[in-house]
C-alpha cells in the first residue's frame, strides 16, 4: 500500500504494508533515526513524534493512521549548528545526558510549549510524565522547558 | 619518548574542605566559561548514533533462542523438517571455536549452553539464529525446538549450598564490644533485585572481516572488556578484535558485563554467516536477560552506650550472585566494605558471602554493593537513634567519621574526609532539625482516624573511590594525551560516554593544564583500534584515576613542548607540530602514594579515598493506602573536586531518582527463576511526576593522591536515598520498613500488623511444579 503525508513539512510516500509502525517507517525506511525505541509498547516515550500537533508514540501507530497527516520529528527542529531555543536551553541546564530520551522528550516539550497554557513546574512535568529518563531525574528537563517557555514568551507576548 | 621525564612534581597541598561556590576559580576546575556537554547538539537533533542506528548494508538480524528451564540439562536443539532451513544461519555451542566462556572473574558462564550441558537459570543463552529479515527469523525461532531435562532448583540464597565468595573484615574484640555495650539492637533487611533501566536496550553489531577477524559497534561502558572475550572465545590477535562503542543510551553498570555476551553472540553469527549481524535487543529480552542488581540480606546486631557511643557492629551480608559469578566477588566486597556505614567503632566484625541460584546472573548496578549494605546500615542507625531516644542528625554527630579514624580494614583516614561536611550541608539545607520537630508535634497531635501523615528522614554514606583494593594496580590503565601532526590535541582512552560527561570533563582538564580552550581538545573514538586500554569505565573511576592520568600525561607534553620551542604551549604547540611532527604521551597508573592493601587478609587501604554523602528526604504517606510520595530530597554530596558543576548535580540528580525508585516501587518478583515483571508496563521506574524535587548540594574535600583532588561522583547519591526515604516513612507512620522497596504491601502489613509481604527477590516456586 502506499501512504503519502509529512515529515517535517517535506512530503513524503511510502510503500509499506498498513500495519508498519510508523517507528519503522521513520527509522527504516526515511533514515530518521532520530527517533529512539525504547520499549515497543507505550510506556517509555523515546518515539513520541508530533502527528499534526499532537504527541504520539510512534511505537503504536501503524502508518495507515499516518495518510494524509503531518508528522513532526526531532530532525525538523533545529541543525547541530543551529539548536532551536528548546533543544539551546537543553543544552545549556543540562536537560540531556544519555540522550536517548532526549528526541522524545523534546517533542513531547514542543507540543507544550506550542499548548500555550500556563509553563508552571507542575504543568512541566504533567506534559512529559509518558517520557522516561533514567539518567536526569528530571530536574534539568524540566528547568529546560521552563526556560523555554519563558524565552517564547518573551518573543511573542501576545501569542495569537 | 614518554618514559624519560622525571617525575611530575607533587600536587600541592589540598584545600581545607568545602562547599566552595561553583564560580570561584580553583585548581582543578576549569572555569573560564564551562563547557556545554561536548556531544550535545549531536544528541539533541537525533544525529547522535546509537547502536540500532547504524546501518550496514546485507546486515542480517541476530536472535537468542534461551531456556524456559532454571535448571536442566539440554539434551538437544531440534530443527523442524517442515522449515527451509536455508534462509538461516543457526550457531551452537559447537560454533565456538574458542573457550565456552564469557570471560570475566570466574570462568563459569558459558557463551552458549552445550549440548548435554548444564542450563543454569530461565534465560540461559542456548543457540543463535540469524536471518535476512525479522519475518524469516520470528518464523525460525518457532521451528526451532530444545530438548532439556529438568534438575532440582535452587532459589533461596541462604539455602543455596554453591557459594561464589566470601569474606571477613573486622578489627578489635566482638566479645569486649558487647559485653560492654549498654543496649544491643538487632536487625534484619532485605533488597531484592533492580533493574538498571537505561532506556537504549542493548545493542552490538558485528562486522566479519576476510581473515577471521571481527568489529563490533554496540552500546557498551567497557570496550576493552568485549575485546578480550572475543579474543579468547574467537582465537583473535588484538588487532583481529576491534571493538567501538556506539553512542550509548545509559548503561548505569548494566552494560559493563553483559554486552560482551551479546557481542560474542553477533560476532559468532557473522562469522559463520560472513555478513553483519544486529543484535538489538527488545526491552522484553533485556529485561528478562540481562543483569540485575544484587538481592541480599544484611543481619546487624550493634552495640551501644546509653550516651550514645558505639562499641559493637557485627554484619552479616548474604548476596545473591544469581547462576552464574559474573562480577559477584566484586560487587560482595564493596558491599562488605562498606556495611558498617561511616561511622567509627572500635569492635567490628563483617562477613558476607555469596551463593550461587537458579536466577539470572546479577551484575553491576550503580553503586555495586553499597546500596544494598548502606540500606540496612543507615536503617539500623536510625532505629538505634530511635531506641536511645536520640536525635538522628546528633547521633550521626557523634559516630561520623573524621580525619584520623580507623575503618575495619585498619584503613587510616588520613585525608578528604567529609563526613561531617556533607551531614551539616544537608541538614542545613532541609532544614531538618525544624521539620523534625513539625513532623514529631504532627505525629503526637494526629487523630487515630487521619488518613496521611508527613516524615522527614536522614541517611548518610559514603564510597570508596574507584577500584577497590589493588584493583587499579591490577589494571594499570594507560591513558594518552596527544599532540597531532595536524596540531590538534587530542585525549585518547577507553573511557565511555554514556551520559555522565567524559567526553566533556576530559578535554575540560586537559585543556586546562595545556592553557587551551575546551573546543580545542579533541576526544578520540571509543575504538579498540584507536585508544589504550585506560580500563573499564565503572566503579566512579573515570573522573578520579583516568582523569588523573590524563593531567598528567598533558604536564608531560607541554613540558616537552615547551623544552623545544622556549614558549608557552598555548602560542607554540602548532608550529612545534608543523616543524617536528606529533607527539603522544602515554600515562600509565602508578599507585597512589601510601595507600597499600593486602588481598590475602583485606586489609590496608581499601579505597584510596572515599566520597561522602547525606541526604534528606520528605515523604507524605496515605495511611489508608499505604502509598508514599517523595515530596523532596537534599542530597549533599563530596567528590573532591568538582569538574563539572552541571554534569554532577546531574549525576547526584539521577542517582537520587533511582534510590527513589528503589526505596519505593521498583521490584522484581520472580515465579520458578523466573521475573515475573520483565516488561516496562510492569517494572515501573519514577516518572516526572513520580519524581521529587532533588537539590544536589556539591560539597569539595580534595584528594591529595589524584592532581586534580577529584574523587568520583556517580555512585555516591544511590547509597543515601533509599534509607532517607524509609526514616520519613518512619517519622511519618512509626514503622520501620525493613524490606526494600516500601511499596503500600509492605507498608499496610507494618501498619496494620497484616502479614508481611514476601521476602524481596526470592522466587517463589510455580505451584505445578516440584523442583528440589
Ligand atoms: S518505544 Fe514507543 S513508547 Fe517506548
Ligand atoms: S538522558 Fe538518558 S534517559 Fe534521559
Amino acid at each position: 500500500m502506499s501512504f503519502r503525508f509529512f515529515v517535517n513539512g517535506d512530503p513524503v510516500e511510502v510503500e509499506v504494508p498498513g500495519m508498519r509502525r510508523l517507528l519503522d517507517v521513520l527509522r527504516e525506511d526515511l533514515a530518521l533515526t532520530g527517533t529512539k525505541e525504547g520499549c515497543g509498547e507505550g510506556e517509555c516515550g523515546a518515539c513520541s513524534v508530533l502527528l499534526d500537533g499532537a504527541v504520539v508514540d510512534a511505537c503504536l501507530v501503524p502508518i495507515c493512521q499516518v495518510d494524509g497527516t503531518s508528522i513532526r520529528t526531532v530532525e525538523g527542529l533545529g541543525a547541530e549548528n543551529k539548536l532551536n531555543d528548546l533543544q539551546s536551553a537543553f543544552l545549556e541546564t543540562g536537560g540531556a545526558q544519555c540522550g536517548i530520551c532526549t528526541p522524545g522528550m523534546l517533542m513531547a516539550a514542543e507540543a507544550f510549549l506550542a499548548s500555550g497554557g500556563p509553563s508552571d513546574e507542575d504543568s512541566i512535568r504533567e506534559a512529559i510524565a509518558g517520557n522516561l529518563c533514567r539518567c536526569t531525574g528530571y530536574r534539568k528537563i524540566v528547568e529546560a522547558i521552563a526556560q523555554a517557555a519563558e524565552q517564547r514568551r518573551a518573543a511573542d507576548p501576545h501569542p495569537a | 619518548m614518554t618514559r624519560t621525564l622525571p617525575p611530575n612534581s607533587q600536587p600541592t597541598a589540598a584545600p581545607d574542605a568545602l562547599i566552595i561556590p561553583l564560580e570561584t576559580r580553583v585548581p582543578g576546575r576549569a572555569t573560564t566559561s564551562l563547557p556545554l556537554r561536548r556531544e550535545g547538539p549531536a544528541k539533541l537533533t537525533g544525529v547522535a548514533k546509537y547502536a540500532d542506528d547504524l546501518v550496514f548494508p546485507g546486515a542480517w538480524y541476530g536472535a537468542t533462542i534461551r531456556s524456559t528451564e532454571p535448571h536442566a540439562t539440554l539434551v538437544g536443539v531440534d530443527l523442524a523438517e517442515a522449515f527451509d532451513w536455508s534462509q538461516v544461519v543457526v550457531v551452537t555451542a559447537a560454533d565456538i571455536p574458542g573457550d565456552n566462556v564469557v570471560s570475566l572473574i570466574r570462568d563459569d558462564q558459558p557463551i552458549l549452553v552445550p549440548i548435554g550441558g548444564e542450563i543454569r537459570h530461565q534465560a540461559e543463552a542456548l543457540c543463535l539464529v540469524a536471518s535476512a529479515d525479522r519475518e524469516t527469523l520470528r518464523a525460525a525461532k518457532r521451528h526451532l525446538s530444545v530438548r532439556t531435562e529438568r534438575l532440582p532448583a535452587v532459589f533461596d540464597p541462604l539455602e543455596s549450598t554453591e557459594e561464589f565468595s566470601h569474606l571477613e573484615v573486622g578489627q578489635g574484640d566482638l566479645d569486649v564490644g558487647f559485653a560492654e555495650a549498654e543496649l544491643v539492637i538487632e536487625g534484619t533487611y532485605r533488597v531484592g533485585h533492580q533493574e538498571q533501566l537505561y532506556i537504549e536496550n542493548q545493542a552490538m553489531i558485528a562486522l566479519p572481516h576476510p581473515d577471521g577477524g571481527v568489529t563490533v559497534h554496540g552500546s557498551c561502558q567497557c570496550p576493552y572488556y568485549i575485546h578480550r572475550a572475543l579474543k579468547r572465545s574467537l582465537q583473535l590477535t588484538d588487532e583481529q578484535a576491534v571493538v567501538v562503542q556506539a553512542e550509548t543510551g545509559g548503561g548505569f553498570g548494566g552494560k559493563e558485563e553483559y554486552p560482551s555476551m551479546i557481542a560474542l553472540h553477533a560476532a559468532l553469527l557473522a562469522r559463520k554467516l560472513g555478513k553483519p549481524v544486529r543484535m538489538i535487543y527488545e526491552r522484553h529480552e533485556d529485561l528478562s536477560a540481562t543483569t540485575k542488581r544484587h538481592p541480599a540480606v544484611v543481619t546487624h546486631r550493634t552495640g551501644v552506650m546509653r550516651d550514645g557511643r558505639l562499641v559493637a557492629q557485627e554484619i552479616d551480608v548474604v548476596m545473591d550472585g544469581g547462576a552464574y559469578c559474573t562480577l559477584t566477588p566484586v560487587v560482595l566486597s564493596r558491599g562488605v566494605l562498606h556495611a558498617g556505614g561511616p561511622y567509627r567503632c572500635p569492635n567490628v566484625r563483617i562477613r558476607g558471602r555469596a551463593m550461587a541460584t537458579n536466577t539470572p546472573p546479577n551484575g553491576a548496578f550503580r553503586g555495586f554493593g553499597a546500596p544494598q549494605t548502606e540500606f540496612a546500615a543507615e536503617t539500623q542507625v536510625n532505629r538505634i537513634a530511635e531506641a536511645l531516644g536520640m536525635s538522628p542528625l546528633e547521633l550521626r554527630r557523634l559516630w561520623a567519621y573524621r580525619e584520623g579514624d580507623t575503618t575495619p580494614t585498619g584503613q587510616v583516614l588520613r585525608e578528604s574526609v567529609a563526613a561531617p561536611e556533607v551531614l551539616e550541608a544537608a541538614a542545613e539545607a532541609s532544614d531538618f532539625v525544624r521539620h523534625t520537630e513539625q513532623t514529631g508535634r504532627a505525629r503526637a497531635a494526629r487523630a487515630s482516624d487521619a488518613r496521611s501523615a508527613s516524615g522527614i528522614g536522614l541517611a548518610m554514606g559514603w564510597h570508596g573511590a574507584g577500584f577497590t583494593g589493588s584493583g587499579e594496580v591490577h589494571i594499570a590503565g594507560v591513558a594518552s594525551v596527544e599532540l597531532t601532526d595536524m596540531g590538534v590535541v587530542r585525549v585518547l582512552t577507553a573511557q565511555t560516554e554514556m551520559g555522565q560527561g567524559t567526553k566533556t570533563i576530559f578535554p575540560q582538564l586537559v585543556a586546562e593544564e595545556l592553557g587551551l580552550e575546551p573546543e580545542e581538545v579533541e576526544v578520540a573514538p571509543q575504538d579498540t583500534s584507536i585508544v589504550p586500554d585506560s580500563g573499564p569505565t565503572v566503579a566512579s573511576r573515570t573522573a578520579m584515576v583516568v582523569g588523573g592520568l590524563i593531567i598528567k600525561a598533558a604536564r608531560r607534553l607541554r613540558a616537552q613542548v615547551e623544552a623545544v620551542t622556549d614558549r608557552p604551549f598555548p602560542d607554540s604547540y602548532q608550529l612545534f607540530a608543523r616543524d617536528h611532527g606529533g607527539m603522544r604521551v602515554d600515562e600509565r597508573f602508578e599507585p597512589y602514594p601510601n595507600v597499600q592493601f593486602d588481598d590475602a587478609t583485606y586489609t590496608g587501604d581499601a579505597y584510596p579515598a572515599f566520597g561522602w554523602a547525606c541526604a534528606v528526604a520528605r515523604v507524605d504517606v496515605d495511611l489508608d493506602t499505604g502509598e508514599v510520595i517523595v515530596r523532596d530530597v537534599v542530597s549533599a554530596d563530596d567528590a573532591g573536586r568538582i569538574i563539572h558543576p552541571v554534569l554532577a548535580e546531574g549525576q547526584v540528580e539521577g542517582g537520587t531518582l533511582q534510590a527513589i525508585g528503589y526505596a519505593t516501587i521498583e521490584e522484581i518478583k520472580l515465579v520458578d527463576g523466573r521475573y515475573l515483571n520483565d516488561r516496562l508496563a510492569t517494572y515501573l521506574i519514577p516518572t516526572s511526576l513520580d519524581a521529587p524535587r532533588i537539590e544536589a548540594i556539591l560539597v569539595e574535600k580534595p584528594f591529595s593522591g589524584a592532581p586534580h583532588g577529584a574523587k568520583g561522583i556517580g555512585e555516591l547519591p544511590m547509597d543515601v536515598g533509599a534509607p532517607a526515604v524509609v526514616a520519613a516513612i518512619h517519622d511519618a507512620t512509626g514503622v520501620w520498613i525493613h524490606d526494600l522497596p516500601a511499596t503500600p504491601e509492605r507498608i499496610l502489613a507494618a501498619l496494620t500488623g497484616a502479614p508481611t509481604p514476601a521476602a524481596p527477590g526470592v522466587s517463589v516456586r510455580a505451584p505445578d511444579r516440584g523442583g528440589a
